[in-house]
């Protein structure tokens, strides 16, 4: 034990000695560690933040965009030429029975203003399905009626953030606020959700009726919409719920057997899961990257310590002269590829938990440093010093005394 | 340190050979060599170069296996050890010196001492304290954090000879210890040595090729081409002269 903490301080100290040397040897392991520990800090973060996502958008709805799912990943804003319409939303909840709720949406960019007040947030056109679909309530106040759909009434109701930019510490209930250019009266402040997991604000926002959406902000008549969110009655009847859509929406765009839908339906677990495939993938990427840094930084050592060997064969020889076994000068080798390696370690895990910091603060990214990683990734740098450092550290031992006295 | 009493055998070399074979070439470095040297001798070996003086010492210092014949040490057979087993005799029972002094650079002089006994798995603490002690009876008890570039030529194969007494050897072993030394300094390791073979009882194995510095041992071997040429008692042993200016050893 105490031989063992001699070879850990010689070692430092031969560290010291060449810094210069020994940070280049080290920059592989010290790269491949950081991005180790990086890379599942960020994947630790996509994976909570998904989870979080899935969380407040709930685990039983569907959303219908336009087009087909090459391109459904586009989101049909107001006006898009869209192959969706107000009636294929109203006949989806009226003939889909694994849907409770499906309601037609358009939304846009737009300035609310009160009084002096301005600020630019997102308006969305529905009806009252909206909120049954997103299990949505108010905190304050009340939502708008059927009666307030149908006359396309001058009415909205506001989320937290809109609210508080808007109205500050007064009650917004029954106030007037301009949407765009048409003004109109809150009914109603929506409760709290918070931040989405992608980094979204849920509560900046503005809801309307959708006709009022359609005559007074958007100025677009017809029956176009964005998209259509749906949630079916069970988490468990979600795959049939996805094919009812499917089915319906095909017949009544006429579609025959071979045609590709003009239509894409995704549930909130397939765009979760295509999240976790793509962070999957880079996970992996790094994964590589990190794992040939770690070779590389693992030869760096491997030379570097045959080096060291060489340079040293007489002070091996000194100490073989006055009783030193091999196997003495074999752990002190070996100790010391181990201390370098792990110093490369300890400096690739601050880097990288640096790097996920800074990602994490200038990025709208959530990551998570894993204590595990952290020290799987330095333990995995003292390996490496472990099996690189063998073999030179075996020639040493090898070494026979007075050939390796007689070395200049 | 060995006791200074009644002389009793060290060092027991019979029909010691050493051939070193390398591909066709077949070298007889040694070729049956037999010798018993007691305790509180000071022997010179002196040959020419190439006669084998240093196969002979590296095989006294158990660094070396001899090829045939046998070698006892203080009493126990050494010579069919393993590596392991001659690193510990060396550490146990031999103290080595070194023309070219052989110390550690960038190591202080202390830890340069203490370094046997750190192979013995003593304790820092008591390292410190007979490795400063080992230096003391060199002269250099004011030298002890001076790395061997901070001292001369003398004062480094001073700490050298600290290093191989620190053990409390049975013999110490010295192939040219002054080989790379002025003649004056010569003269003053010299002096160390026999004053610590007079005072301390020390059994002393000295390499040489200068008849000047073998003249300082009580006892005198000619090794010529392999073999011992000569075997003579030195009836009066030159006394080195002790420089004016000691660096304080013990009196
Ligand atoms: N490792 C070796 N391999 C082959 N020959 C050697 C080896 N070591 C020494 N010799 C030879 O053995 C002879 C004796 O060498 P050595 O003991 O060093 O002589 P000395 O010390 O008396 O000058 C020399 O001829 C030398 O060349
Ligand atoms: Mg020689």
């Amino acid at each position: 034990m105490m031989m063992f903490w001699m070879a850990v301080r010689l070692a430092l100290r031969s560290l010291v000695r060449n810094k210069v040397r020994a940070m280049l040897t080290v920059l592989g392991i010290l790269m491949g560690v950081a991005s180790v520990v990086a890379s599942s800090a960020i994947g630790a973060g996509a994976k909570e933040r998904i989870e979080s996502q899935f969380a407040s958008l709930g685990v039983n709805v569907l959303m219908v965009w336009p087009g087909a799912s090459a391109t459904g990943g586009a989101r049909g804003a107001a006006g898009s030429a869209s192959g969706l319409t107000e009636d294929d939303a109203l006949a989806l909840s009226r003939e889909v029975p694994s849907l409770s709720a499906s309601a037609p949406i358009l939304s846009a960019s737009t300035q609310v203003v009160s009084g002096s007040r301005n600020w630019s947030t997102r308006v969305y056109g529905s009806t009252l399905d909206y909120f049954r679909v997103r299990a949505w309530r108010t905190s304050d106040g009340g939502l708008f009626t059927d009666a307030d759909v149908r006359t396309s009434a001058k009415v909205c109701v506001i989320g937290e953030t809109v609210r508080r930019e808007l109205f500050g510490d007064e009650s917004a209930l029954g106030r007037t606020m301009r949407v765009g250019r048409m003004p109109c009266t809150v009914l109603g402040v929506m409760e709290s959700k918070g931040q989405s997991g992608f980094g979204q604000d849920q509560d900046d926002l503005v809801i309307v009726p959708l006709s009022t959406f359609r005559t007074r902000v958007s100025h677009r008549p017809g029956r176009e919409i964005g998209f259509v969110m749906a949630s079916a009655r069970d988490p468990a009847l979600m795959s049939r719920a996805e094919e009812g859509i499917t089915r319906l929406l095909r017949q009544r765009h006429r579609l025959s057997g071979t045609d590709e839908s003009d239509f894409t339906v995704r549930n909130m677990a397939d765009v979760i899961k295509s999240f976790d495939e793509q962070r999957a993938a880079i996970s992996l990427l790094l994964l590589v990257v990190a794992s040939i840094s770690l070779l590389v930084g693992g030869i760096g050592v491997m030379n570097i310590m045959l080096v060291s060997v060489t340079e040293r064969t007489r002070e091996i020889g000194i100490r073989l002269s006055i009783g030193a076994r091999s196997r003495d000068i074999l752990a002190q080798f070996l100790i010391e590829a181990v201390v370098l390696a792990s110093v490369g370690g300890v400096a690739g895990l601050a880097l990288g938990i640096g790097a996920s910091l800074i990602v994490g603060m200038t990025t709208s990214w959530t990551v998570k440093v894993q204590p595990e990683t952290a020290i799987l990734a330095v333990a995995v740098a003292g390996g490496i010093g472990v099996i690189f450092g063998f073999f030179p550290a075996r020639r040493a031992a090898k070494m026979d005394p007075i050939t390796a006295l007689r070395h200049e | 340190m060995s006791e200074a009493g009644e002389p009793r055998p060290v060092i027991e070399i019979e029909k010691l050979e050493k051939i070193y074979s390398q591909g066709e070439i077949v070298h007889r470095a040694l070729r049956g060599v037999s010798l018993t040297i007691n305790s509180g001798e000071f022997v010179g070996i002196i040959g020419p170069s190439g006669s084998g003086k240093s196969t002979l010492m590296n095989a006294i210092g158990c660094l070396d296996t001899p090829t045939r014949g046998s070698y006892r040490l203080a009493g126990h057979d050494v010579s069919g050890l393993d590596a392991d087993a001659r690193a510990l005799v060396r550490n146990r029972f031999l103290g080595f010196v070194f023309q070219g002094f052989n110390l550690l650079a960038r190591t202080s002089a202390l830890e340069n001492v203490e370094l046997p006994l750190v192979y013995r798995g003593i304790s820092q603490r008591e390292r410190h304290l007979r490795a400063a002690r080992a230096l003391a009876l060199v002269g250099l008890i004011d030298r002890l954090h001076n790395t061997p570039a901070q001292l001369s030529g003398g004062q480094q194969q001073r700490v050298a000879i600290a290093r191989a007494l620190v053990t409390d050897p049975q013999v110490l072993l010295a192939d040219e210890p002054t080989g790379n030394l002025d003649s004056k300094t010569t003269e003053d390791i010299l002096s160390l040595m026999q004053l610590l073979n007079r005072e301390r009882g020390l059994t002393i194995v000295m390499v040489t090729h200068d008849p000047e510095v073998a003249r300082c041992a009580s006892r005198l071997i000619t090794v010529r081409d392999g073999l011992i040429e000569r075997d003579e008692r030195v009836a009066n042993p030159r006394q080195a002269v002790r420089p004016v200016q000691t660096e304080g050893h013990a009196p």
